[in-house]
């Protein structure tokens, strides 16, 4: 569904991600860890479509067709949703309003019939049933005056609103306690299924306890050092970057 | 790509779709301002001569005025000289029936969206139709009177209601006020007038659609609505105006009188041609509103949202007299490219326990400048007297700009009075999270503007809530690339 090759990207005149190689199939779940600032959080931005990144070299593929020439917008239409380390406040604006924006938006891209707002509020209720979520939600404007825990559920309440194919999720976890980590998890944890892919970019191997990922990627400095399967996260968790740095470095070395 | 600062910048390559001019043979004054002009206009409309007179004492007192100065709005100088007066499409006399009013005249309203027919009107709304310098025509005349309600030309009630129209006319803004408000007294061309009966709700929205169409001609219209006691109306009012390289002079002048127990809400949506985006041409909307909350328990609410007009410069005001009575005030202004806004509201109470209310919502776009400037006075009666005022700037772009002056003068120790003030910009990161949501930049810039204008626009009738919604977004399209 998605390939990465290649994937050069710098903000400015640095440099950030140096050559990123990655391969997600249908049906697979990634996580992406590393320490803060290897380039985690870009890598989610720049397959959002953010435009203060600029992409220098390689390529990304999204079923065949290249990413990076499609608009932000044009890429959610075709399924790729990224759920917000910092989804931002827009005052005045109101949950249902907007949901029923971003619903028809999809829906007119795919040559299905808009929802009025009767239809939509019926589908919109059922899905906040799902997720056990309030419904006063609706009624308060996007994201304004959310503690931490509600503004990250909102983010899944979206994604499964919206039923994205590619689901991204940008240090979804931080800033989370026990009991909401486990409410986050089990609403992605129920969006898994064979015709969507999860990107699971996160710094603490915790989240990963509750969503257990099928490929663990290292990620440091703008490079993934080392890939391999659910039991890398416990050994990162247990030696900490520095050993994978190291990994990295050692590899290199005798690369040469 | 282009850069977020470019996508907001580039909001403004919207071209204005009223800008059309009806070709039609009209009969226009030559330029020029002197009593005679004055005589020449109250001949055309066969005024009585108490008319006259009122006319010109205001056009003598005017002559001694000087052009006001303190507004946070810049122009040229204005040739008064270089303006013509008086202009009219040629018809036999005043508007009569439909069938009698020139059929190009019924297409420029047709292609404006307010179509003259009854049958075709939105249900419920009644319309005077001003083209220029007189009333082309009036819906719904004899299913109001049947209720008492006069709704015509002004002009009109100057013959069919003397007595209503001298007892009236300049008793809420004197022909002394202002400068502008002078000129008008002295030259006022037509405008709608609305009385209601005593006990009487109106059935149907009121509006008035005027309309600029001769080349440089001012239109200065007057409109006077009187609400006896526990009467209610709603009155509306819209307005255009071709596209044109010079900039035209509007300067009108509306009083609203409410009696013991009744209610006037008036609601405008401004669109006068803005002016290009270089700034050249648009009209100089000058223009003096107020109303007086003459009756205990008395309510005057105006609504306006403003996108027209090169220069907007009004401040619908409400005198509090009675006791326990209501005066609002809200406000959409919205400048974009190089227009310039200066708006806000007067409420003075006078009256025990009177109560205000002001949300006004600017908008800044391109190199818009916008402006609250509001005055509430509590004067030394009114006991328990209660303020609220909110107001709030909305910033696109980094050229634009949003000033506030709020004026506050308080006499009795017993008032209350709240402000609140906020600025705030359209951030990169709120459209980017909407276009991660599949909305496109400009939905987004439209969902978000419009959540802003909400408080104001939940105020309005509701045909024209949408109406204004979507002469916000028209207006700011191409805002963001």
């Amino acid at each position: 569904m998605l390939k990465i090759n290649g994937l050069r990207v710098k903000v400015g005149d640095r440099e950030i991600l140096k050559g990123v190689d990655l391969t997600v199939r249908a049906g697979e779940v990634h996580s992406i860890m590393g320490p803060n600032g290897s380039g985690k959080s870009t890598l989610a931005q720049v397959l959002a479509g953010r435009e203060t990144y600029e992409v220098i070299a390689g390529e990304v593929l999204y079923d065949g067709r290249n990413l990076l020439e499609l608009s932000p917008e044009d890429r959610a239409r075709e399924g790729v949703f990224m759920a917000f380390q910092y989804p931002v406040e827009i005052p005045g604006v109101g949950m249902a309003q907007f949901l029923k924006a971003a619903v028809n938006a999809l829906r007119k891209h795919r040559g299905i019939e808009e929802l009025d707002a009767m239809e939509f509020l019926a589908m919109v209720r059922e899905k906040i049933k799902l997720l056990g979520m309030d419904e006063k939600l609706l009624h308060r404007s996007v994201n304004e005056g959310f503690s931490g825990g509600e503004k990250k559920r909102n983010e899944i309440f979206q994604m499964a609103l919206l039923e994205p194919r590619l689901c991204i999720m940008d240090e979804t976890d931080s800033g989370l306690d026990i009991d909401a980590l486990k409410i986050v998890a089990n609403g992605v944890t129920s969006l898994r299924g064979p015709e969507r892919a999860i990107i699971v970019v996160t710094h603490y191997q915790r989240l990963l306890n509750y969503v257990i990922p099928d490929y663990v990627h290292v990620l440091v400095d703008g490079r993934i050092v080392r890939s391999g399967g659910k039991e890398l996260a416990l050994t990162l968790e247990e030696k900490g970057y520095g050993w994978a740095e190291q990994e990295s470095r050692a590899t290199a070395r005798a690369g040469k | 790509m282009t850069t977020p600062t470019n996508a907001i910048e580039t909001l403004v390559n919207q071209e204005y779709k009223w800008g059309f001019v009806t070709p039609i043979e009209q009969e226009i004054a030559p330029k020029g301002l002197s009593e005679d002009t004055i005589r020449m206009i109250s001949s055309k409309k066969a005024e009585p001569e108490w008319l006259l007179e009122w006319r010109l004492k205001a056009f003598r007192h005017w002559l001694t005025m000087k052009e006001p100065n303190w507004q946070n709005v810049h122009f040229p100088p204005i040739d008064y000289q270089n303006i013509s007066y008086y202009a009219a499409p040629k018809m036999q006399s005043g508007p009569k029936s439909l069938d009698e009013v020139d059929p190009e005249l019924l297409r420029t309203y047709e292609k404006l969206g307010i179509p003259l027919e009854e049958q075709k009107m939105f249900a419920g709304v009644a319309v005077d139709a001003v083209f220029d310098s007189v009333s082309v025509a009036t819906t719904y005349r004899k299913d109001l009177e049947r209720l008492g309600i006069i709704f015509c030309a002004i002009s009109e009630a100057v013959h069919e209601h003397p007595e209503l129209v001298r007892k009236y006319l300049g008793s809420v803004v004197p022909y002394t006020d202002n400068f502008f408000a002078t000129l008008n007294s002295a030259v006022f061309t037509d405008g709608s007038f609305c009385y209601i009966p005593k006990g009487v709700r109106c059935p149907m929205e009121l509006s008035t659609y005027f309309r600029i169409n001769a080349e440089s001609t001012g239109q200065f219209e007057r409109t006077l609505i009187i609400a006896e006691p526990g009467s209610h109306v709603s009155y509306l009012e819209g307005c255009t105006a071709p596209m044109r390289d010079e900039n035209q002079l509007h300067a009108a002048v509306v009083e609203l009188i409410a009696h013991d127990d009744a209610t006037i809400k008036y609601s405008t949506i401004q669109n006068w041609y803005p002016g290009d985006k270089e700034g050249k041409g648009g009209i100089y909307n000058f223009v003096t509103k107020r109303g007086k909350c003459l009756g205990r328990n008395s309510h005057i609410s105006w609504t306006q949202v403003e996108t027209g007009s090169a220069i907007t410069w009004k401040y619908p005001s409400c005198m509090l007299v009675g006791d326990n009575s209501v005066g609002e005030f809200y406000s959409v202004a919205l400048t974009n490219n190089y227009q310039q806004a200066d708006t806000g509201t007067k409420m003075i109470h006078i009256g025990k326990n009177t109560r205000s209310t002001i949300v006004s919502k600017g908008i800044s776009a391109g190199h818009g400048q916008n402006t609250y400037r509001g005055m509430v006075k509590i004067l030394k009666g009114a006991a328990g007297a209660r303020n609220y005022t909110q107001c709030d700037s909305l910033l696109l772009g980094d050229k634009c700009g949003a000033h506030t002056f709020p004026y506050i003068e308080v006499k009795n120790p017993t008032a209350r009075m709240e402000h609140e003030a906020s600025t705030s910009k359209i951030g990169d990161d709120q459209i980017f999270y909407c276009n991660q949501r599949g909305m496109s930049k400009e939905d987004a810039v439209n969902l978000i503007v419009n959540g802003f204008c909400k408080e104001v626009f939940r105020e309005l009738p509701m045909e024209f809530a949408v109406e204004a919604q979507k002469l916000l977004s028209v207006s700011l399209e191409g805002s963001v690339g």
